[in-house]
């Protein structure tokens, strides 16, 4: 490991950016451990196909707040050398999947707790001041809805099909459940987006993201989780035990071969 | 991320009088910089669906004359977030137009309004079924943010032209397409999908 760590923006601007950038990096990469080993093959493309979405989302957001920080950054320093705690994704997407991540189960339900998320997201970031944001949100919320019809779709097939998908599906719920409060809790970047115009609150998407995903879940058949007292923080900088692995895999080459091309 | 020349080599592609790109015409007397720009660009070919050109596709959406010996700028808006072939893209349009001797080229991204398939041309859309993709249906307000439908209305086979198809996926190849059948027929497709 030689190549040292930048130093991330820590402003709240920065901060609130690389919130939604980080959640579809990570996003991805969990997302595209797929690749090569879905269920059927139409599965596997299309998981791939729309980590690639992600991945250019997340692209595009880096970029931009590199171009803001001083001195600037690009989008492969944000991408690939920064501390972990100077990552700033929602917790819910660095869980891996149960049985050595290839349970199809978290999978679909990760993606529908994330992806209407994402979704809502990029329809309120359409109106942010800052014009290079609105016209990622532009191109991002379209895609996003693909990713939530898709996913919502497995969910409703699994969760209502046989008495093995849907115990599968109801495990997965309550597993990754717990880590939805996060995505509705507010800190000072929230605030200061809500000020300057940059973009919502998170706790303004609780309302649209309960009735999107609650629709899904009734017509899955499944019960709504209780709500339980554990809060996640992944997205002030502290994570699960499960980002560091993953960013150990992603970082590596950057790390060990400084500036390394293709 | 600067992807190596040469890591999507050019296949040789067998080219089909039905949806064959036209050859770049021989130039006009009179014709603008502008104009020949444009003519040039109706002949470079997305890497991806070679059947369309990258003005069929709607990705140019300004050339301007720099004058006095400045070249060519040129806007280009992508089609998804994630295009693996935005860079190549950009560089064929470059080489196409430096080849034809309107150089320097500076190709620039603009984002917003978000590419749509409903700047598809109409003449790239018959190319497109010709080369079996079935095409894009209008957006309309879809594009805005309803809800799309679990399975797309309209969608007629590209081969035999019958509309009793259905969706096997809705991410197919491409980020831009969609994997169908036909049920009579029988013939799996692609759907370039409208978003």
């Amino acid at each position: 490991m030689s190549t040292p760590s930048i130093t991330s923006p820590q402003d709240a601007r920065s901060r609130y950016l690389l919130r939604v950038a980080d959640t579809c990096l990570i996003h991805a990469q969990r997302q595209s451990e797929w690749c090569g080993h879905g269920p059927i093959l139409e599965e596997d493309i299309a998981l791939t196909n729309m980590s690639l979405d992600l991945i250019g989302q997340a692209r595009a957001l880096l970029t931009h707040v590199g171009q803001g920080a001083t001195p600037p950054l690009d989008e492969d320093q944000l991408a690939f050398l920064r501390d972990e705690r100077d990552y700033l994704n929602m917790t819910l997407v660095e869980q891996p999947g149960r049985k050595g991540g290839r349970d199809f189960a978290d999978a679909v339900m990760r993606n529908l707790l994330i992806g209407a998320w994402l979704q809502l997201m990029w329809q309120r970031l359409q109106a942010s001041t800052d014009a290079e944001v609105a016209a990622i949100a532009g191109k991002a919320v379209k895609e996003a809805r693909y990713h939530v019809e898709h996913a919502a779709d497995w969910v409703v097939r699994l969760g209502d099909g046989t008495d093995e998908s849907a115990r599968r599906m109801r495990e997965a719920l309550d597993r990754l459940w717990p880590y939805t409060h996060e995505l509705f809790d507010d800190d000072d970047a929230d605030a200061a987006a809500v000020t300057s115009g940059l973009g919502p609150a998170r706790s303004a998407l609780q309302a649209d993201w309960q009735a999107t995903v609650k629709t899904t879940l009734a017509d899955a058949q499944l019960a709504l989780p209780k709500d339980t007292a554990f809060r996640s923080t992944g997205s002030r900088g502290v994570h699960s035990e499960n980002l560091g692995y993953m960013l150990a895999e992603m970082q590596h080459l950057q790390r060990a071969f400084p500036g390394g091309r293709w | 991320m600067n992807l190596p020349a040469g890591l999507f080599p050019t296949l040789p592609v067998a080219t089909d009088a039905r949806w064959a790109l036209p050859v770049v015409p021989p130039r006009r007397a009179g014709e603008s910089r502008v104009e020949r720009a444009w003519a040039v660009l109706g002949s470079v070919a997305d890497p991806e669906v070679p059947a369309l050109s990258v003005v069929d596709l709607g990705l140019v959406r300004e050339v301007t004359d720099l004058g006095d010996g400045g070249g060519l700028a040129v806007v280009v808006t992508p089609t998804y977030s994630g295009c693996p072939a935005t860079e190549q893209i950009n560089e064929a349009i470059s080489r196409a137009l430096e080849d034809d001797g309107l150089g320097p080229v500076s190709v620039s991204l603009r984002r917003a309004p978000a590419w749509t398939t409903d700047w598809m041309s109409e003449v790239g859309r018959e190319r497109l079924r010709a080369y079996g993709i079935a095409p894009p249906g209008r957006c309309g307000d879809a594009a805005a943010g309803a809800p799309i439908h679990i399975v797309a209305r309209g969608v007629s086979c590209p081969r035999c032209g019958s509309a009793q198809t259905e969706r096997l996926s809705a991410f197919g190849s491409t980020a831009c397409k969609a994997m169908y059948r036909c049920l009579a027929c029988r013939e799996p497709f692609e759907h370039f999908k409208p978003i």
